[in-house]
């Protein structure tokens, strides 16, 4: 267990600047997720945590010590990759004992080793099946399996439940998050879901274009998101960004319609108004929004509507009965209104 | 009007000739189907081995019919010291051959998977020994072993001075032997290169990387991971070339045509020597079927070793 620092690290292939100095800070025993668009460098990170890319500049340091020069295997990091990467001609138990095959340990440490990680992840019965004969969830667990046996400071892991259906997903996700509970090892976790991010987090890192847009727990990317990006890649539904301007004491946006304010707003200015769809509410009062489309979930109802010319999703915990070309009136909550600089993007 | 009229319209039944209904009929289709390969098989492969096989019991001559002579033809390579010459030769030259195209080849393969500057230019480079035509190889052959003006003991005496007289790469048997697999190996490393660097490139690079967090040096990654995961191409790429190697014909005969004093001979080039001009296609063809032997043990091994291995058994892992 160790903390994991990231100082202004650089990362360039030739002319193309992939991370433009990136600074995160782990504590130890942190569960942190890496989370953005492709492309943003977040998995050129966790390869560069894990020495398989070299640093162009800053620094790492893994418990203290800084590792910009030490080979991979002394870094004591143990990485789940995205395709798992098991040797396909070794056993459940061969591919787990590799590392300290290699490490020249002697036959019962390996068979303790493997039989006390293998009884964790519930492997006990597959120790002598091939990869090949694994279903996904299977090989995802033998996956961390490997890792867990070498008995790192640090856990990678990249994007590794990207290859499972949607229902293993969920059951990994908690699975991986007990193993973390159980084990407390600093964990990095690239993914480019931010459901992922959000259940299984204790800090979030939302990167974008190789920079950092913000770092924070969860719910604090939820409830204040620094800049528009973050608030537009936190939550799902995404939250609804109107461009308009104050005026008046309310929000003007598209097409007319007069939007509350939350305290402390600007008397007046450029902004960007953003709202998430679960915090509209039904409204007698409210703005006259036109339905377009109603799409029931059971849990709740989300709502497509025009309001002026702004095209905005509502989702309500009520059964709405409206049909396209109704008239339903609604209000956001003015609490729960994010509003932005329209020109730099960032929080006001 | 017109509505009505189209739609009483029906698309009208049309009537099949006799000819469109033969090629409708199954078991027609298949023959028909089946036709060009099974003649081709038939006329090119089937026929002259059987015809091999006829001649080998027979006494036949260029020019005579022959009689059945049954075992005779056997019988009396059995007691040749030539014959047993060229089966001597025939193997030591596939094995030989064998290790060091599979040695030099794979070496090679390895190299050309790194991240090389030119590397398509020099992967084509490499394939030029197998492009070129035998013969004309051969003819360069006959240059670089010239007793007169050979470059390697041009090299040896004049420039290194390592010897003193120009070695007799020909006219020797053992150095005509070892010269001959020499070239057999300069032509075969490329076919071998080629095949075993297609297959390196069918292995994931995350398993080197999962292999380097593990801990391995690059002796263990390739002992670990390249080799096994290369055994199965390994497997058929060795066969192919144990019997290529095995019914050579063309590069023996181009350069020493069996000599000196037959030292060189392998079971092909005996079976022609003795069989067009020799004029004892009997005798030949004996010689030429003695050779079935050894590649059907090449083709089972080929069998045994094509057999899916177990961990290939099942889903991919990606």
């Amino acid at each position: 267990m160790a903390t994991v620092d990231i100082r202004d690290v650089r990362k360039a292939f030739g002319s193309t600047k992939i991370l433009h100095g990136v600074s995160v800070g782990i504590e130890d025993g942190q569960f942190v997720v890496l989370v953005g668009p492709s492309g943003c460098g977040k998995s050129t990170l966790l390869r560069m945590l894990a020495g398989l890319e070299n640093i162009t500049g800053g620094e790492i340091s893994i418990g203290g010590r800084v590792v910009n020069n030490v080979a991979p295997k002394d870094r004591d990091i143990a990485m789940v990759f995205q395709n798992y990467a098991l040797y396909p001609h070794m056993t459940v138990f061969q591919n787990m004992a590799f590392s300290m095959k290699l490490a020249g340990a002697p036959k019962e440490v390996m068979e303790r080793e493997v039989q006390k990680a293998a009884k964790i992840l519930g492997l006990e019965q597959l120790l002598l099946r091939f990869p090949r004969q694994l279903s996904g969830g299977q090989r995802q667990r033998v996956a961390m399996g490997r890792a867990i046996v070498r008995n790192p400071q640090v856990f990678l892991f990249d994007e590794p439940l990207s290859n499972l259906d949607a229902k293993l997903r969920v059951q990994m996700r908690s699975e991986i998050r007990e193993l973390h509970q159980r084990l407390k090892v600093t964990t990095v976790y690239v993914t480019h879901d931010q459901i992922e991010a959000m259940t299984m987090a204790d800090l979030i890192v939302v990167m974008n274009h190789g920079r950092i847009e913000q770092a924070g727990a969860p719910l604090e990317l939820y409830d204040r998101p620094a800049n528009v990006f973050v608030a537009g890649f936190i939550g799902s539904p995404a939250m609804n960004m109107l461009e308009g301007r104050i005026e008046g004491g309310a929000f003007h946006g598209p097409g007319g319609g007069a939007w509350p304010l939350p305290p402390g707003a600007p008397a007046s200015g450029e902004v960007i108004y953003g709202i998430r769809p679960e915090h509209f509410r039904l409204d007698p009062d409210g703005l006259k929004a036109t339905v377009h489309v109603v799409e029931p979930t059971g849990s709740e109802t989300q709502v497509v509507m025009h309001i002026g010319e702004a095209h905005v999703l509502g989702a309500f915990r009520e059964r709405v009965s409206a049909r396209a070309g109704d008239i339903l009136p609604v209000s956001p909550d003015p609490a729960l209104v994010h509003l932005f600089d329209r020109q730099s993007g960032q929080r006001i | 009007m017109s509505v009505t009229a189209i739609d009483t319209w029906a698309r009208p039944r049309q009537r099949q000739g006799a000819l469109a209904r033969l090629f409708d009929w199954k078991p027609f289709l298949v023959f028909i189907c089946l036709l060009p390969a099974v003649g081709l098989l038939l006329v090119f492969l089937t026929y002259p081995l059987g015809l091999g096989i006829w001649l080998s019991f027979t006494d036949t001559t260029i020019g005579r019919a022959g009689q059945w002579v049954g075992l005779e033809n056997f019988q009396y390579l059995f007691e040749e010291p030539i014959f047993w010459n060229a089966v001597f030769y025939s193997v030591f030259y596939t094995a030989v051959a064998t290790v060091g195209k599979f040695g030099l080849g794979l070496w090679l393969a390895l190299l050309l998977n790194n991240h090389l500057p030119f590397k398509s230019i020099l992967r084509a480079i490499v394939l030029l020994p197998w492009i070129v035509p035998t013969v004309l190889s051969a003819i360069a052959f006959w240059f670089i072993y010239d007793t007169q003006f050979s470059i390697i003991s041009y090299l040896l005496v004049e420039v290194l001075h390592v010897r003193e007289t120009n070695i007799n790469f020909l006219g020797e048997p053992w150095n005509a032997r070892w010269s001959l697999i020499a070239a057999n190996i300069w032509r075969g490393i490329p076919f071998v290169a080629i095949s075993l660097l297609a297959g390196l490139q069918t292995i994931s690079p995350s398993l080197y990387e999962a292999a380097l967090l593990d801990g391995a040096s690059p002796g263990q990654r390739f002992r670990y991971i390249t080799f096994p995961m290369l055994l199965p191409i390994l497997a058929i790429v060795m066969t192919f070339s144990i019997i290529f190697t095995f019914t050579d014909f063309q590069l023996v005969y181009a350069i020493t045509r069996g000599g000196p004093v037959n030292s060189t001979q392998i079971m092909a080039t005996l079976a022609f020597q003795r069989g067009i001009p020799g004029g004892q296609l009997g005798e030949g063809a004996a010689i030429a079927v003695s050779m079935i032997p050894f590649l059907v043990f090449a083709t089972l091994f080929s069998y045994f070793a094509l057999a899916r291995r177990k961990w290939q058994q099942g889903e991919s892992n990606d």
